[in-house]
């Protein structure tokens, strides 16, 4: 895979993508872990850019990098009564660990199996106004179900976050 | 892919290990990043034309954020059923 796009770019964005998903699990404090979490989205939309996903790392920095760590900050800060609630034990378990090598073991070894399979990457792919077009022609559907979804997320969220004091 | 799945196994080896109800929901977090990730490296190789992996990628994105917009939601709410976030102590359903 590297060999297509460009080598130095992927490996540091990729070291911070793993650095900072490690830290997430690793870190004792939760906010830490919240903004250790928002350096991988980072680092992910970056390798967005580089597989000329350009839509979606727009997308990946709104919503990741802007909604969701936000809302996972607010979380934390709500859920929090004192400072030091922040801090907590590792909590690591060896059969959780057992069972991520496993399937890490097997991810493996289905990449192995078809990776020499992959055609060459072309060097020029649509850009976003094709992405745009598709979407709302052949993947218009979709694209409905999605905004229903998301509406039925959001009166959900409401209901049970803010529906019981009244 | 390499780094796909590594950053799905570091998200699941959180997921099941963490005792703090936030601390799973950002785990699932990584792991469907790293999902995401792996669509759209595969569809850049083999679909590049149709952007199949990218469509699928922005509607996983929804569906990701629709999902942890609920669960933090019920983590609201349980914490004011229970003044905690810790799911080891969140046992009612326990037989």
């Amino acid at each position: 895979m590297p060999d297509q796009v460009a080598l130095v770019p992927f490996l540091v964005l990729a070291i911070a993508a793993l650095g900072g998903a490690v830290m997430v699990v690793a870190s004792r404090n939760v906010v830490h872990a919240a903004f250790w979490l928002l350096e991988v989205m980072m680092a992910v939309a970056g390798l967005f850019m580089l597989l000329s996903a350009g839509f979606l790392a727009l997308v990946q920095v709104m919503v990741y990098a802007g909604a969701v760590s936000v809302l996972v900050l607010f979380t934390v800060m709500l859920t929090l009564r004192r400072r030091e609630d922040a801090v907590r034990s590792l909590d690591l378990k060896w059969s959780a660990a057992g069972i991520a090598a496993a399937v890490l073991i097997a991810a493996f070894a289905a990449i192995a199996s078809f990776a020499p399979e992959l055609p060459k990457a072309p060097a020029a792919t649509p850009g976003v106004e094709a992405f745009g077009v598709a979407l709302f022609t052949s993947w218009a559907l979709p694209f409905e179900i999605a905004s229903v979804v998301l509406l039925v997320a959001l009166v959900g969220a409401v209901w049970w976050a803010g529906g019981g004091d009244k | 892919m390499a780094l796909a799945a590594l950053l799905f196994a570091i998200g699941l080896f959180g997921a099941l290990s963490k005792k703090s109800a936030v601390m799973v929901l950002m785990s699932l977090e990584l792991m469907t990043n790293a999902v995401n990730l792996n669509l759209v490296a595969i569809s850049r190789f083999v679909t590049p034309e149709s952007m199949a992996g990218q469509f699928t990628a922005a509607f996983v994105m929804v569906v990701a954020a629709a999902e942890i917009g609920l669960g933090l939601a019920l983590v609201l709410a349980v914490y004011r059923a229970h003044r905690t976030v810790e799911l080891d102590h969140i046992d009612e359903l326990k037989g």
